[in-house]
């Protein structure tokens, strides 16, 4: 009944209509459960109506669904994972307490590829993520089931983390906006960490506006955690309408030049790369300048490299603690502590997970971490002094979100060979860099909908979220969502 | 052979802070298990430290006292390894910029300096007990998270002495600085022991036996006696020394652990969740400017400014409660040499009697000096002002009010004191006559005694003795 509503939709209802937050509720959690077998995007659907405002605010009243790797105290968080499949948190994630504080109403824990590393939506243990738009298709992950929730019009805003992409990929193939603002905006105490120099809490909805209300309430520093920001005290859904007359943008030849790829036989990339450009066009007549700058292709190739260096190097640490010691499943018949510690992460993980780990603990060694973890290091600076030198004359860089739709999930991974490897990759720049990120729906190409990517300033979320706003008056595509299902 | 013996030491020491390094769990002693833990100390997923300040500041201050170059910023490294008593499965460590570098302690080993060189200082947080039973074992997460200061000698000591000592006066600095308890029985200060053998004349280090853990110094000095005699006759026969890791048992042997085969990679790398803090000249000034003094500036400050001897200077300086008080004492205008007298005596005495902590006692060091300004004015003998205090300890009450009470003050006024004595004379014709007739002079002391007790022992003694020959002498002429 509440389907594809949005934030200012409910808000209207609930504070004009007379429809009260529980009633909501209520339709929402059966409209979860309706899609539920058929989509997975939930671990845990909430059954009893909870709503504790401390204050009024936007999101009084409104229903949401939270990532399966932010910690909930009593309610079961797993990061969809095997070894944390019965872990019941003891404590409240600073995400979770602001929008508790604020009156939102928790729905549902939604599915990841397991422990946040992935970006397909097929790695959780409960089970593969489909795409609303087309279920023989991946939504992306790891926040699938935060992107595939929102994309149904289940609930108007779901909260994800992205570390390399995981937010804005997702949000990217489902057709859904996907915001992860400056590193340290938002506090990521209780966050499973992932990779915690590159990891960032943010939000999916179905516009600019949403997830400029919804990171209104969750931004903030936090004393639990010592790289968040100190407050900006900044109203981003204020400044929306900002004027963007000369706003300066760029866009990287070496990612998105057409000639890169015409002898691919991809059809749908050249409709996407068609669309993109025709969307600058439309950018240029709004008022945006938009320019073509060139960055060494040695440099955007070993963007993926590092990343994987980085991110599975600290992954490895992270997830040290789970050892079946402490918490999650304590393997029986053992003799020692070292094979319960083994026994228990070899049943806990997947293979992918063990490979990453793997990776990570080789990459730290101390014969390999120079070569391998250093440099990696060093290229994620040569990359964020390159972009930050841009930034002395852009305002932002705006690039597709990726070079297609969504791939089904009978398709071999043809998105890993070279020719893609800058195009699928570049959205962890803003990872690298700490830099707000958005990516919204700009084109549909084959009924499915593709994301464009807008990258700006550390700090400047509020300028972002800005000219954002104004990429999706131009797209048209605000409020989409899968109709599936619907009478 | 003879051999030479080089000496590593790696002392742990707990600093005393009001939570824990990178948690707001308590830092405190307990006996009740898992008592003190917070989130962060039990490794749960999506934990993040926040740096207790006070332990930087405490690890930087004890790195300035030992002579250390500070760091430019304070940042900190993890250290990965996998062990039951490691929640998070990485411990928080410094190891790219410790708080210090390159310092020295200098050390009196049997009336000789020894500089001991310290490699480095650096603060990381301690891991939770095991506590192991027959088919299983209990963890206690109290001390996980306690912050923790290692320090890392060069390999320059010679001798279980050199080394001993250098622990004692690594305590007195910890002490000193009120940076922690460092009590050994609590687990606060505890060391591991680098030990190896080299002929002597040859300049090629031999094996490094590694001990660990070992809490009390005399275990130290037993460790290292044993190991050099191990050493010493392995080597004579000819044997080679295995480089591993050995415990020491209760019977003062040490025994094998295990070998080691190659070192732990630690896959160090820097802790991502704490930004690196630039330390400011400011802010390393100020620091500076808070060191207190330590033993040795005490006690050559007792000797050259205020001319104490030698050994009543050691006896002061000795730790840091007994200085404090002393130091107390003479903050509020006593007399130095009656200070030193009551404090080193009466004071002492009755710590050790008692067994209490001087800081514990009854008296105060505001009272002591009310009793020593009493005693300086000549309002009361030095014998009677330790009584006195030994009397207000007995009663809980301060000497002063004491004094008021029972009227205490010394007899000094002369008329009074002649009334008294020659009431006693008249009293007491016979012991008169022996010194008159007979020229005893044992007599003399007969009427300072009878004096003193008439008196309650309030006559001023000396003034007292000077009337009594006065007046037997007197006596004698009109005989």
């Amino acid at each position: 009944m509440y389907r594809g509503k949005n934030i200012t939709e409910l808000r209207d209802l609930i504070d004009n209509q007379g429809v009260s937050p529980e009633e909501i509720f209520k339709s929402v959690v059966e409209d979860c459960n309706k899609y539920q077998d058929e989509y997975n995007s939930f671990v845990t659907i909430i059954d009893k109506f909870k709503m504790k405002a401390r204050k009024d605010t936007l999101i009084t009243g409104i229903p949401y669904a939270l990532k399966d790797n932010f910690s909930t105290a009593n309610i079961l968080t797993t990061s969809s994972s095997n070894i944390l499949k019965d872990y019941i948190p003891v404590y409240d994630a600073t995400v979770y307490k602001k929008l508790k504080n604020a009156g939102g109403v928790l729905v549902g824990k939604t599915v990841l590829d397991e422990l946040a590393m992935g970006g397909t939506g097929t790695t959780g243990h409960t089970g593969v993520v489909k795409n609303p738009w087309d279920k023989t298709r991946m939504i992306g992950g790891s926040s699938a089931g935060s992107a595939s929730s929102v994309a149904l019009g289940l609930v108007p805003f779901a909260i994800g983390s992205d570390t390399g992409d995981s937010i804005r990929k997702p949000a990217s193939l489902g057709g859904v906006v996907g915001f992860k603002p400056t590193y340290g905006r938002i506090s990521r105490y209780g966050l499973f960490a992932f990779a915690s120099s590159l990891d960032h809490v943010g939000c999916l909805t179905r516009n600019v506006k949403d997830a400029a209300i919804v990171t209104d309430i969750i931004k903030g520093q936090d004393e639990a955690d010592m790289t968040s920001l100190k407050d900006d005290l900044k109203n981003y859904v204020d400044t929306l309408e900002n004027d963007i007359k000369g706003r300066k943008l760029f866009y990287i030849k070496e990612v998105c030049d057409k000639e890169l790829y015409k002898d691919s036989n991809d059809e749908v990339l050249m409709k996407v790369l068609d669309d993109f450009y025709k969307t600058l066009d439309k950018l240029r007549e709004e008022g945006f300048i938009i320019e073509e700058v060139s960055i060494d292709k040695n440099l955007l190739e070993a963007i993926y490299p590092s990343y994987m260096s980085i991110s599975c190097a600290e992954a490895t640490s992270n997830n040290a603690n789970l050892t079946g010691i402490q918490f999650g499943p304590r393997p029986e018949g053992v003799d020692s502590y070292q094979e319960l510690m083994m026994k228990a992460r070899t049943e806990g993980f997947s293979e992918l997970i063990k490979r990453r780990f793997i990776l990570g603990s080789f990459i730290l060694q101390k014969e390999n971490q120079e070569k391998l973890f250093l440099n990696a290091c060093r290229v994620r600076r040569l990359i964020v002094d390159k972009i930050n030198d841009l930034f002395k004359t852009y305002d932002g860089m705006i690039l597709p979100a990726s070079g297609g739709i969504a791939p089904k999930f009978s398709d071999d991974s043809e998105k890993l060979s070279d020719r893609y490897l800058i195009l699928e990759n570049h959205l962890a720049i803003g990872n690298f860099g700490g830099f707000p990120s958005i990516t919204l729906p700009f084109t549909m190409v084959n009924d499915m909908p593709v994301g464009i990517n807008l990258t700006g300033r550390v700090c400047e979320d509020d300028v972002v979220l800005n000219m954002a706003n104004y990429i999706e008056k131009v797209t048209g595509l605000k409020d989409i969502y899968s109709k599936v299902g619907e009478e | 052979m003879k051999y030479k013996v080089v000496i590593g030491l790696e002392v742990h020491c707990e600093l005393e802070t009001k939570s824990k390094n990178f948690s707001p769990a308590l830092n405190t002693f307990s006996n009740i298990p898992n008592e003190n833990v917070a989130t962060v100390d039990l490794g749960l997923p999506g934990i993040l430290p926040v740096v207790n300040e006070e332990a930087v500041r405490r690890a930087l201050l004890t790195a300035m006292a030992l002579n250390c170059t500070n760091p430019d910023e304070v940042m900190f490294d993890r250290k990965n390894y996998f062990y039951p008593d490691l929640p998070k499965g990485y411990q928080i460590t410094q190891v790219t910029k410790p708080m210090g570098r390159n310092g020295y302690l200098d050390v009196l080993v049997n009336g000789k300096l020894k500089r001991v060189y310290i490699h480095q200082l650096h603060l990381e947080e301690d891991t939770a007990s095991l506590e192991h039973r027959n088919t299983y074992s209990l963890i206690d997460y109290n001390r996980s998270g306690i912050p923790l200061m290692e320090i890392v000698t060069e390999p320059c000591m010679e001798s279980a002495d050199e080394a001993v000592r250098f622990l004692e006066e690594l305590r007195d600095v910890f002490i000193f600085l009120g940076v922690s308890e460092a009590r050994s029985n609590k687990g606060q200060m505890r060391c591991d022991v680098n030990i190896s053998l080299m002929e002597e004349g040859s300049d090629k280090l031999g094996t490094k036996v590694e001990m660990k853990n070992i809490n009390a110094f005399n275990s130290v000095r037993e460790a290292i006696e044993y190991e050099i005699k191990r050493q010493s006759e392995l080597l004579d026969k000819g044997e080679k020394i295995v480089q591993e890791t050995r415990r020491i048992a209760e019977d003062g042997k040490t025994y094998a652990m295990r070998e080691k085969v190659d070192a732990v990679d630690y896959k160090y790398f820097v802790e991502p969740n704490i930004p690196p803090v630039p330390l400011s000249d400011e802010y390393l000034k100020s620091l500076k400017d808070s060191l207190p003094e330590l033993k040795l500036e005490r006690y050559n400050k007792y000797i050259e400014k205020y001319g104490l001897s030698e050994y009543d200077a050691s006896v002061l300086s000795a730790n840091k409660e007994t200085s404090d008080y002393f130091e107390e004492v003479l903050s509020y205008g006593s007399d130095v040499e009656l200070s030193v007298n009551f404090v080193t005596t009466s004071i002492l005495s009755t710590v050790k009697k008692l067994e209490v902590d001087i800081k514990d006692l009854f008296i105060t060091p505001k009272m002591l000096s009310g009793v020593i300004d009493l005693v300086h004015k000549g309002d009361m003998s030095l014998d009677h002002g330790k009584k006195l205090l030994y009397k207000a300890i007995e009663e809980e009450t301060d000497p002063v009010e004491i004094v008021k009470r029972e009227n205490l003050h010394q007899i000094n006024d002369e008329g009074e004191l002649l009334t008294l004595i020659s009431g006693l004379m008249d009293e007491n014709p016979e012991q008169v006559r022996q010194y008159v007739e007979d020229d005893n002079k044992a007599i003399i002391n007969f009427f300072i005694g009878q004096t003193m007790k008439k008196s309650n022992r309030q006559a001023n003694p000396n003034k007292s003795l000077e009337i009594i020959k006065q007046e037997l002498e007197k006596r004698k002429n009109n005989a």
